[in-house]
């Protein structure tokens, strides 16, 4: 079921002006009517402890899970206090080894009115499970394996925010607003994740768990390979000033293009389309969905989980930014899939043969799932080309 | 003005802006090795380019930590200066040590150990300075080991018993000192110890298994009064604190702005009238004379997150601020503060959100006062550099006569720039440490824009380093007889505090007129180390 329609949109929430820290910049979501029916708090695991989760039927998800978030909300519309400020006993806060509270779902109903999930993973889940069953045609290229058992195992590598340089000290030194909602984080200029949470005191709890979240490779590497970011400026037209209130006008349209700015910055974000997203959790009038892109390698490719109410507003919005190879892979598997997992069908779509296609597949980390003899003809065509090109020259 | 007298003015405009607000340790955002690192820097600089102005900031409100920096390099480099440069530095080094609290001077001195400068200068400044401590039996006992270094490394021959107390204590079957008696008996006698000054004591009650409760009960008497406020909480939370009481009237402004901020919000509330005449009676005392004779004065201070600073300087941009709130208040004949998120009584003003100046400064601007102060660290950062923008149109097109002067005050090191962190070009940033100093910052602030000539800065240090050693000269004798007075009731205290710096300090007396505002404060906090006299800093 498609829950996010046309796109997302950040409507409801107007962006501040950004805060640099090194490679970082850091732009707040201000959020003018707080959502105070649905609250979010974090909940805190054993960073060590791999965490398993049934997902499926004979299905794991295997994962360093640090922390969970819990919604809670009131069916009437009625507002709520974070659960998160209750005392509870110390015994059962320290959940022991591995996963046994999670043997369940990433999303699970706790109690009438409360839901744990677990942040990102839920989306990361959706898209390792991206066609994950394999080949819906048993072609001759595919092995057996790769017929009875799917794209298992399926991984991919993440980093933790604590492995982001500099990602810690600019959390710490960020300067929250008092209405802030959300959090759109750029490295080098090229947005790495949104964050937007109902309410601001959600948000005042959840800043440091951002320091918890996975963060792609590409964050990573910019983070770490820039030293640091240019501050844009700010100008008043000297010209158009004649009194305090020009001057105060001035200022209030100044704060307006620095919003305006900011969320164009995250054009490759808000402007993704064809989207997919599907339902996780119904919860009164939200609903949980995680989404997947339309992995065109081209273009940005977020994935996440969000959750929105039935006017379409969004409360809560979680993103992961994949890199240029694991979107690649992502948009493979989407093209065979397309076709049926036919080679010179998905080959012809492509715009490429059928030997490029398979050394694709090789190079993109699926190379197993074709027929030794396939890829080995594959890989040695194109060692004969290359030296017929090399003689010839 | 040629270009390099433009630079030389700058740099020395620097420095000082660091070493009054830099101490060495950990800000909000830069690290302590960071700040050290880049004040390390900055004073090497400044004592290869400009040695003579280098030591003349010996003179200015500059912080205790770097003082003890410039006397240590000044001493350090000596073979570099000429015979009249090292005439001068010595007056303003031993002046200067007298004004420090001893704990700093005695580091000052273990530094010139470990760094090995120990030539007859050195050993002179160090025996006169160690001459002109008021008791020097009570230094025996509370700083030990600080004064056996010294005495070593200076050669010192020490008066009465104290020697035989610092390097050969059980040889003494007891000893006439009361002080040094005390000490001894301490080591065997609980009710002793509660004699001893309340840091010596509190190394001894380990020792006895005496609980903290307890000790704080019975040594309240001879705690000093930083030591006091210190320790209002633990007596709170030990339940003495109707014996460990604060006289908060007579604490400076500063500390007593961040005692107030340590406390939570609803007990402030709760003691709002005590705590907001506390802080009314140590701003009549820092403003003295000069209170509202500033005209219309607004102030737009900075209660942005940022304000919190660190672990180890926490709250103190926020205590400037609220210092700054209520000396502005005395000082202006109309006042206004504005905080950038704060709105109602400023006792209970709190660090959080964004440094939005750009509104803030127009709000105060639009009231045209004589003057305007911004007391921020100057990350203006919703939207960054829009104060910049207010102040530079609002001067070109809204106020070109520039009827109101602003300054900028700034509680905050910038270690990756060197300076403290400006609003603007146009606008003076000085550094700010203490907001009793204010006044005198803002008089420094006008060499910060770059229209002052470097004559008319070098003549202002003159002036300054002649107004200091003159009262160096004069305030010895006192600081003698106010901490022999309020001692411990020690006999034996060495009488000749009025002779220091017979050596060095020799013709130093200029006779100028007396300045007693600042560097008075700063004499009082030259006693810390003497129980209830004078204030701690």
């Amino acid at each position: 079921m498609t829950v996010i329609r046309n796109g997302l949109s950040l409507a409801g929430l107007t962006a501040g002006p950004g805060q640099r820290w090194g490679a970082l910049r850091l732009v707040p979501l201000l959020r003018d009517e707080p959502i105070t029916d649905l609250r979010l708090h974090a909940r805190l695991y054993d960073p060590d402890d791999p965490t398993l989760v049934a997902v499926g039927p004979r299905t794991a998800y295997v994962a360093y899970v640090p922390h969970a978030f819990v919604a809670s909300w009131t069916p009437g519309g009625g507002p709520v206090a974070a659960y998160g400020t209750q005392l509870t006993d110390p015994a059962d806060a320290r959940l022991p080894g591995i996963g046994l509270h999670f043997r369940r779902r990433m999303a699970r109903r706790e109690e009438k009115n409360r839901l744990r999930f677990l942040p990102l993973h839920l989306a990361m889940e959706g898209y390792l499970a991206l066609h994950v069953g394999g080949p819906s045609i048993a072609w001759q290229e595919w092995t057996r394996r790769a017929v009875t058992r799917g794209l298992s195992p399926r991984a991919e590598e993440a980093y933790t925010g604590a492995e982001i340089t500099g990602l810690a000290d600019a959390l710490r030194v960020f300067e929250i607003h008092p209405n802030q909602c959300g959090m759109l984080l750029y490295a080098a200029d090229a947005l790495a994740a949104a964050f937007v949470v109902p309410h601001p005191d959600d948000y005042r709890a959840l800043h440091p768990t951002l320091l918890l979240d996975l963060y792609g490779e590409l964050v990573h590497h910019y983070a770490h390979l820039y030293p640091t970011v240019g501050e844009f400026s700010t100008r008043i037209d000297a010209g158009r000033v004649a009194s305090v209130a020009d001057l105060r006008a001035e200022l209030v349209r100044t704060r307006a293009a620095w919003s305006a700015f900011q969320l164009e910055m995250a054009g490759g974000l808000l402007g993704m389309e064809r989207l997919t997203s599907t339902l996780v959790y119904r919860m009164g009038r939200f609903a949980l969905a995680r989404f997947l892109p339309a992995f065109d390698p081209d273009r940005e490719n977020h994935i996440g989980e969000a959750i929105v109410d039935n006017a379409g507003r969004l409360a809560y919005l979680k993103t992961f930014r994949l890199s240029a190879a694991q979107a690649r892979r992502g948009h493979l598997l989407s093209q065979f899939a397309a076709h049926d997992w036919d080679l010179d069908a998905t080959a012809t779509a492509l715009a490429t043969d059928r030997r490029s296609l398979a050394l694709r597949l090789d190079r993109a980390g699926f190379g197993h799932l074709l027929r030794p003899e396939v890829i080995d003809a594959a890989r040695r065509e194109a060692r004969e080309r290359g030296r017929r090109v090399r003689r010839n020259r | 003005m040629s270009r390099s007298d433009q630079i030389a003015c700058e740099d020395v405009v620097m420095f000082v802006n660091a070493a009054i607000t830099s101490t060495g340790q950990r800000e909000f955002r830069a690290d302590a090795a960071e700040q050290r690192m880049s004040l390390g820097f900055l004073h090497e600089y400044v004592l290869g380019n400009y040695r003579d102005l280098y030591a003349a900031t010996l003179a200015l409100e500059i912080n205790h930590f770097n003082a003890a920096l410039v006397v240590t390099n000044l001493l350090r480099t000596a073979h570099l200066a000429s015979p009249a440069q090292r005439a001068v530095e010595g007056r303003l080094i031993a002046a200067r040590l007298r004004f420090l609290p001893p704990q700093r001077v005695y580091r000052v001195i273990r530094e010139l150990r470990r760094l090995g400068v120990n030539n007859r200068r050195t050993r002179a400044i160090i025996r006169d300075w160690v001459a002109g401590r008021p008791d020097l039996p009570f230094d025996a006992v509370k700083y030990r080991r600080s004064l056996s270094v010294a005495a070593r490394h200076a050669h010192l021959a020490l008066p009465g018993e104290v020697g035989t107390f610092l390097f050969d204590w059980r040889r003494a079957r007891r000893y006439t000192t009361p002080i040094l008696e005390t000490w001894r008996r301490a080591h065997f006698d609980k009710q002793a110890l509660f004699a001893l000054p309340y840091t010596v004591a509190e190394g001894l009650a380990a020792h006895h298994g005496i609980d903290r409760g307890r000790l704080l009960a019975h040594n309240a008497a001879s705690m000093t009064r930083g030591e006091r406020l210190r320790l209002q909480e633990s007596a709170r939370r030990l339940d003495v604190d109707d014996i460990v009481t604060a006289d908060l009237g007579r604490t400076p402004l500063t500390r007593l702005a961040l005692y107030v901020l340590s406390l939570p919000r609803p007990e402030r509330a709760r003691r709002r009238a005590e705590l907001t005449e506390a802080l009314r009676t140590a701003t009549r005392r820092a403003v003295g004379r000069q209170a509202g004779t500033w005209g219309s004065v607004v102030a737009v201070l900075d209660d942005s997150y940022s304000a919190a600073g660190s672990s180890v300087k926490r709250r103190r941009p926020l205590a400037v601020a609220l210092a700054a709130h209520y000396l502005l208040e005395a000082l202006a004949t109309d006042y206004t503060g504005l905080w950038l998120t704060h709105r109602g009584d400023p006792l209970l003003v709190h660090p959080v959100g964004p440094t939005r100046l750009g509104e803030r400064l127009l709000d105060g601007l639009e009231r045209r006062p004589d003057r305007l102060v911004v007391v921020s660290d100057g990350w203006d950062n919703d939207p960054p550099g829009l104060a910049a923008e207010v102040l530079r149109v609002w001067f070109a097109r809204l106020d070109p006569d520039r009827r109101t002067s602003v300054v900028h005050l700034n509680p905050v090191y910038d270690s990756d720039t060197f300076e403290v962190r400006r609003l603007a070009a146009t606008v003076p940033t000085v550094g700010v440490r203490d907001a009793e100093d204010l006044a005198a910052l803002v008089e420094l602030a006008r060499f910060a824009t770059g229209t002052a000539t470097f004559a008319e800065l070098r003549r202002h240090l003159d002036d300054r380093v002649a107004r200091f050693l003159a009262d160096a000269a004069q305030s010895p004798a006192d600081a003698g007889a106010v901490g022999t007075a309020a001692g411990t009731g020690a006999a034996g205290t060495v009488a000749e505090a009025g002779a220091a710096g017979t050596e060095v300090g020799a013709g130093a007396a200029v006779a100028q007129e007396p300045a007693p505002a600042t560097p008075a404060g700063e004499a009082t906090g030259a006693e810390a180390g003497v129980p209830s006299a004078g204030a701690s800093r």
